[in-house]
């Protein structure tokens, strides 16, 4: 017989296919939609800037892992996600040295700081987003309206709003604090023409991009689920909508309007600072869900998705150790006999002390 | 109705190269068998035979010893040897070395018995004790200690026709081939636990086999077959049994604890052969397959067979093997030595070239998808367990129940990570079994 090794080794033999990377290109592929319609409502400047940030990410992940000596992490394409997402919850009129700002610190303050992919508490684009709200509030809210001109900015517009005619998102301040109905259709905010960031103007391809991914079993639909009927069943009971307006199309509008399925089907849903039991997704999903309304309603931002993710990452932890799933074969009933030993046992030591 | 357990995987089935092949013997008996004297949970058996003696088939050469069932010649000839040789869990094992004459002369001993009907409770479990049974699927747990102890206590029993693991073929033929042995044999056990209902559990990509099954019990009621979704562990006793009744095994209980009494099939089938042929355990069925052999098959071996021959019989290996492994993909055991033999609870060889080996990464990283935790069977947390283990905090992952895991490999097999998670749940188990012996 030929010479031949055997490699022993601990079981299972065998792996499912799906790696990291596979995952990670997935959701890339699931943002192509959006991109698209990106660059048809807000001209080419969408996708100059979102190859810009790509790579300053990649650039940002690779130098530090270079200084500190870890391993080279740029084949799982995750800074790469960071990137997109970054310049997709941005307005198309930033400049690029501000989206350059805001990939440094959402790589290395907020991903790399906290020890790498899989270890940071914050989501890295929406740390990223809300870092550049802080610093440069005016062209971060500084919203380019559809229109051709757009077309011819690509390096002109180094001055925000110079070469952008610029204009209110469905969801700026004065429509939702004063009961106007925005004054775009709702067949525009379903498909994009309207004014807002890179990404979130389009929520049919933000729809299309999170079939595909909830068909690839990358991401689950507790999270995106819970969270879009939180906003819809707040919305529709605590509907603002003026007189004229139905108070469907008035939830529509909130759910269609901002960076809502953006943030539930690639923000919220992001591997690292979601819970990981199924109890804790719906949670999660809540809880955001309940601070875009009340973001949106009585804050000062237009906006809420991203703080009421930020917010709900800081929670995770807690919510993890809150749900962990029930141990086999303990049915409810040994779970409530359980806790009432405890409860007489705890009366008891009292009762024992007080004597 | 097709039910489900909790979690689980789909892994790819790797059925089609033996599904269709008949259960062969033998072409070449094996020149020499070697049969280890712990075969099952429990005691090691005390060898009864000496060097240089005269063995025929079906001969006990191993007496039990406590907890344990005892193990029967599986060729005739001479007792060359009684020494511990190299076993398929990776320790030397007392075994009894037996040089085939080739003769196959069957003991007096074993004929088939009459008036099979007249035969009570207690003698059928009496029968089964002497035959040697113990569960084939995998455990190992004798059987007649597993009936005798649910006697009165189960209200189902469940006939384990689930093979969930890819690979292996060896069930689904014998119940396609000798499906009146299983029936048979189910009907024994109903008898011996003096119940008059039994469940026969097969995964819906065996439907030949339920429907062959269904056919051979046709109008009676006292057997039903269920078909069950396919999803690995579904052969798992406590997955099997969530599946078809819905009950849930408590943790450190047993099946009869919630009235259930899982037996494999092939064990049924040895029932059968014991209580109505007079035959003990000393053969079994066992599927040789995998990308590194020639052809695979489906061999009706005698136990004791060492791998070499068994491979030998699939026409050899077929470009260089990179893994062998004893049992399916998931669970089982990868060896360095083809002198090792096979058992009663071994169905398979699988030979795996090196493309078909399960991918690893040099520095895997925990990106918390949190797939481990949708695809745990036993409610756990592999994340957690994993990142406390990491730290060799055992306190901790003791709390995370560690101990609930039953190693399926479902959350290693879907970690797009490729962290070796079982391997270091059996690290802090074993860490964490020290720490208590220590107290």
């Amino acid at each position: 017989m030929e010479e031949y090794k055997l490699s022993v080794a601990s079981s299972p033999h065998a792996s499912s296919p799906v790696g990291t990377k596979h995952l990670m290109r997935d959701v890339l592929i699931a943002l192509i939609p959006a991109m698209a319609m990106g660059v048809w409502v807000f001209g080419p400047r969408a996708l100059t800037m979102t190859i810009v940030s790509v790579i300053f990410c990649e650039i940002f992940e690779w130098g530090y892992c270079k200084l500190l000596h870890k391993p080279n992490p740029i084949g799982d394409l995750s800074a790469a996600i960071t990137g997109v997402l970054l310049v997709f919850v941005c307005p198309v009129s930033l400049p690029y040295w501000t989206v350059i700002i805001g990939d440094f610190f959402a790589i290395v303050i907020v991903k790399q700081l906290f020890g790498g992919l899989g270890t940071n508490f914050l989501n890295p684009a929406l740390a990223g987003r809300a870092f550049l709200m802080l610093c440069y509030p005016v062209p971060m809210t500084t919203w380019a309206v559809p229109g051709k001109e757009n077309w011819l900015a690509i390096f002109g517009a180094g001055e925000a709003g110079v070469d952008y005619v610029t204009g209110a998102t469905p969801l700026s301040i004065d429509f939702m604090k004063s009961n106007i109905a925005p004054d775009a259709s709702l067949a525009d905010m379903f498909i994009g023409n309207i004014g807002g960031c890179v990404g979130e103007v389009s929520a049919i391809a933000l729809l299309i991009g999170g079939i595909y991914l909830l068909a690839k079993g990358v991401i689950r639909i507790r999270i995106p689920a819970a969270y879009i009927l939180t906003v819809a069943v707040l919305t529709l009971i605590f509907s603002r909508a003026p007189e004229g307006v139905n108070v469907f199309t008035w939830m529509l509008m909130e759910i269609f309007g901002g960076g809502l399925f953006l943030g539930a089907f690639f923000m919220a849903t992001d591997y690292v600072t979601s819970p990981n039991t199924p109890k804790g997704e719906i949670i999660f999903g809540i809880g955001a869900g309940l601070l875009v309304v009340f973001i949106r309603y009585f804050g000062g931002y237009p906006e809420g998705v991203c703080y009421s993710i930020l917010v709900m990452n800081i929670l995770v932890w807690l919510i993890d150790k809150a749900t962990m799933p029930h141990r086999f074969g303990v049915t409810p009933e040994m779970r409530k006999a359980e806790k009432e030993k405890a409860k007489a046992a705890k009366k008891a030591a009292k009762e024992g002390s007080e004597a | 109705m097709k039910q489900k357990f909790y979690g689980g995987v789909h892994p790819a089935e790797h059925k089609e190269a033996t599904e269709q092949k008949p259960i062969q013997p033998l072409a070449n008996a094996p020149a020499q068998v070697v049969i280890p004297m712990s075969m099952h949970i429990g005691a090691p058996c005390k060898p009864v035979v000496q060097k240089g003696d005269t063995v025929t088939v079906g001969q006990m050469i191993g007496a039990t010893a406590g907890l344990g069932a005892p193990i029967h010649a599986s060729v005739s000839g001479k007792v060359v040897a009684v020494e511990p040789r190299p076993g398929t869990g990776g320790v030397p094992t007392l075994s009894v070395v037996i040089e085939n004459d080739f003769q196959n002369t069957l003991s007096p001993d074993c004929k088939p018995r009459e008036n099979v009907d007249a035969l009570t409770s207690q003698e059928i479990i009496d029968i089964i004790r002497d035959a040697g049974c113990t569960g084939m699927g995998g455990a190992g747990f004798p059987t007649h200690v597993k009936i005798s102890s649910a006697v009165g206590k189960a209200d189902t029993i469940i006939i384990n026709g689930a093979e969930c693991e890819p690979y292996i073929t060896a069930d689904h033929r014998l119940m396609l081939e000798h499906g009146e042995k299983i029936i048979g044999g189910v009907r024994f056990i109903m008898k011996a636990l003096q119940l008059d209902h039994a469940f026969i559990g097969i995964e819906d990509n065996k439907m030949n086999a339920v429907a062959h099954l269904k056919e051979l019990v046709g109008d009676a009621k006292d057997i039903t077959v269920q078909a069950l979704h396919t999803r690995y562990p579904q052969g798992a006793e406590k997955q099997l049994i969530q599946a078809i009744t819905g009950r849930e095994v408590p943790p450190g209980k047993l099946p009869a604890d919630v009235g259930c009494c899982v037996f494999n099939a092939a064990t049924t089938a040895a029932i059968y052969d014991a209580v109505a042929l007079g035959l003990p355990v000393y053969q079994r069925v066992i599927t040789i397959t995998g990308s590194a052999v020639k052809n695979p098959v489906n061999l009706l071996a005698p136990v004791g067979t060492p791998f070499s021959h068994l491979i030998e019989e699939a026409g050899g290996f077929n470009g260089t093997p990179a893994r062998v492994i004893s049992g399916g993909p998931m669970m089982g055991f990868a060896q360095y030595d083809m002198s090792v033999t096979m058992g009663k609870a071994s169905n398979c060889v699988l030979c795996l070239s090196k493309e078909d080996l399960p991918k690893t990464s040099e520095n895997p990283t925990c990106i918390r998808c949190a797939r481990c935790v949708n695809v745990c069977p036993m409610h756990l947390t592999p994340i957690f367990m994993n990142m406390y283990g990491k730290a060799r905090r055992w306190s901790e992952v003791e709390e995370l129940r560690i101990m609930d895991c039953m190693e399926c490999g479902c959350c290693q097999y879907i970690c797009p990570a490729r962290i070796p998670l079982v391997q270091q749940f059996r690290t802090a188990k074993f860490a964490i079994r020290q720490q208590a012996a220590k107290k």
